[in-house]
């Protein structure tokens, strides 16, 4: 039988009950949340469920929502069964000031940069990676580029002369 | 005397009792065909450890993207994997069309097939040829060079532009593609071919080559799929994953194609996967431009869809109609709004699933937009792929990874 969102709902709530939540489908694309300290029960429940198989990490990254008291960072993570090639979506949501999140290095290999990533621009803190330090900025840099309070210059800026680049 | 030695130089400690060297190939070596540090811990010639460094040319695309309108990230795209850049801004736009729910004609799609396996073809055969060149054979590498320009020559017609093409819009192209491009894709249909099996008889059953790759930076299959490899190396490895068939876009289930895999997934078997896939690439673009020949009457005409919001209309509209001034005017300025949502979309670029994640929150700009790198998720295995090989297996297993700098540091 083949996979679908729904078995892959009812199989998780079976399992987690009311604390996965926020089922939705954007484009077909199944996405729900759990409380941050679950990540990684979740995932290790869809990497060994014999029905589930969600053993791919296709992608890992954050989005910062500056307005969700308590719940600033999502951790977003695509997953991927191949066997049945289906894709799901989960998010796990962290207050900015104690952005701490398992890592989920020890599942997938693929997790090591991915978090190194989310980490040099979001500051999420991943508990347990083995090497979490910045790895596309430089390692001087004291904040966190992709929040939303640093804003990308003003274009219409006029204390700029800047006689040959037409500003 | 020594004591002179310990006045002048301050050696790390710990520095003379290690038996290890530490060699830093790159950021700048030649070999590395791009800016990548990698520090080497060798033990005579055996590599014991190698820690990678990158980011050097970080242009913080994610960040840049959240104040652009749609149709300008197309230009980002280009410089991810400026190999294959029209891949890069075919996924961008289907990332869009996904988003607005557009639905591009099938010519539209059949001619984006063409340009992406066009794409594929330069990609793979740098890729390839350069596994060549560092095997020391040059000549693979300059002969078919010749055939990546009559690929950019194709681009330039329908496009203007050779490595960062900005090709299509959202919705189709900017326009038809001409006479000359259809002859020069002609030309490359009829010529290429020949010059694929030269090439391939020049490696694959080369001696020199063979020992130089068999068995340089294997990976096993359930490795691969841990460390997250997509692409042609993920299938070298022995696993048929090909976004196009998994989950088709642009009309890749019209067509008829295999997917080539390998079994060990060492240099000589992402090699000779590259070499098929080239040849599934050709049969793809036969297929796709017959397709493209059979459109009769207006639907032969037609290389866009209707979008008006995202896609600029013709300079005489502009000038002569007050709609097309307006839409024109809302494009240019980057003041349509929109629609609030959250999409996931992705493609097989050159060296793997090339991932756009998209959320609007109902601005006039993404709200986050991340790209999926397939090379930056891959290259995290170069030390388990090298540990224990020797020196100069570094750079072949680094070159038949096909990492592409542009692309890993976003």
């Amino acid at each position: 039988m083949a996979l679908n969102n729904e078995t892959i709902k009812t199989r998780l709530i079976e399992k987690f009950g009311d604390q996965v939540s926020n089922f939705d489908e954007p484009y077909g694309l199944l996405t729900f949340e759990a409380p941050k300290e679950m990540n990684l029960k979740v995932m290790q429940f869809l990497f060994d469920d014999e029905q589930l198989r969600f053993q791919f990490l296709t992608d890992l990254t954050a989005v910062h929502y500056p307005d969700k008291k308590d719940r600033e960072l999502a951790v977003v993570y695509h997953l991927h069964n191949l066997v049945d090639n289906i894709r799901i979506r989960f998010k796990v949501f962290t207050d900015i000031n104690k952005p701490d999140i398992y890592t989920a290095t020890q599942l997938y290999s693929s997790a090591n940069w991915m978090e190194r990533e989310t980490f040099d621009f979001f500051g999420v803190n991943f508990v347990g990676h083995p090497n979490l330090k910045r790895i596309l900025n430089v390692d001087e840099m004291n904040y966190f580029p992709m929040l939303k309070q640093y804003p990308l210059e003003d274009q219409t800026r006029v204390d700029k002369d800047d006689a040959m680049f037409g500003r | 005397m020594s004591e002179t030695i310990s006045h002048h130089i301050k050696l790390p400690e710990g520095s003379i009792e290690k038996t290890t060297t530490t060699l830093n190939l790159g950021p700048t070596h030649p070999a590395t065909h791009g800016v990548f540090q990698n520090i080497l811990e060798l033990d005579g010639e055996r590599i014991v450890g190698a820690e990678q460094t990158v980011g050097y040319i970080h242009r913080a695309f994610e960040k840049l993207a959240e104040r652009r309108p749609l149709y300008q990230i197309t230009t980002l795209t280009d410089r991810l994997n400026y190999c294959s850049s029209p891949i890069n801004n075919m996924g961008w736009h289907l990332t869009c069309e996904k988003l607005l729910g557009v639905k591009t004609p099938k010519r539209v799609d059949y001619l984006r097939i063409i340009i992406m396996e066009l794409s594929r073809i330069s990609d793979h055969l740098i890729c390839n040829s350069v596994v060549g060149v560092d095997s020391g054979a040059y000549t693979g590498f300059l002969y078919v060079m010749q055939y990546r320009e009559l690929i950019y020559e194709i681009y330039e017609e329908i496009c203007g532009s050779r490595l960062t093409t900005n090709i299509g819009r959202i919705g189709g192209f900017e326009r038809d593609f001409t006479n000359a491009a259809f002859e020069k894709l002609e030309k490359f249909l009829k010529e290429y071919p020949d010059v694929l099996k030269e090439f391939e008889n020049l490696f694959s059953r080369n001696r020199i080559f063979m020992e130089r790759t068999i068995g340089a930076g294997p990976i096993s299959a359930e490795r691969a799929l841990n460390y997250g490899f997509t692409g042609p190396n993920l299938r070298a490895a022995g696993v048929d994953y090909d976004v196009r068939v998994h989950t088709p876009y642009s009309s890749y289930e019209d067509f008829d194609f295999e997917i080539p895999i390998g079994k060990t997934g060492d240099c000589y078997d992402r090699f000779l996967v590259r070499n098929q896939e080239m040849w599934q690439s050709l049969k793809l673009i036969n297929e796709a431009y017959k397709k493209v020949q059979e459109f009769k009457g207006a639907e032969a005409e037609v290389f866009h869809a209707d979008v008006p919001d995202y896609y600029l209309p013709t300079k005489p509209d502009v000038y002569t109609k007050m709609e097309a001034l307006i839409w024109h005017f809302k494009i240019v300025m980057g003041e349509t709004e929109i629609p609030p949502g959250e999409v996931y979309q992705s493609v097989e670029g050159g060296n793997g699933e090339l991932g756009f994640y998209l959320i609007s929150d109902g601005g006039r700009t993404p709200y986050r937009l991340h790209f999926r790198r397939p090379c930056f998720i891959y290259y995290q295995a170069y030390s388990e792929l090298t540990k224990g090989s020797m020196l100069s297996d570094a750079i072949i297993v680094m070159s038949s990874l096909n990492l592409i700098a542009g692309e890993m540091d976003a």
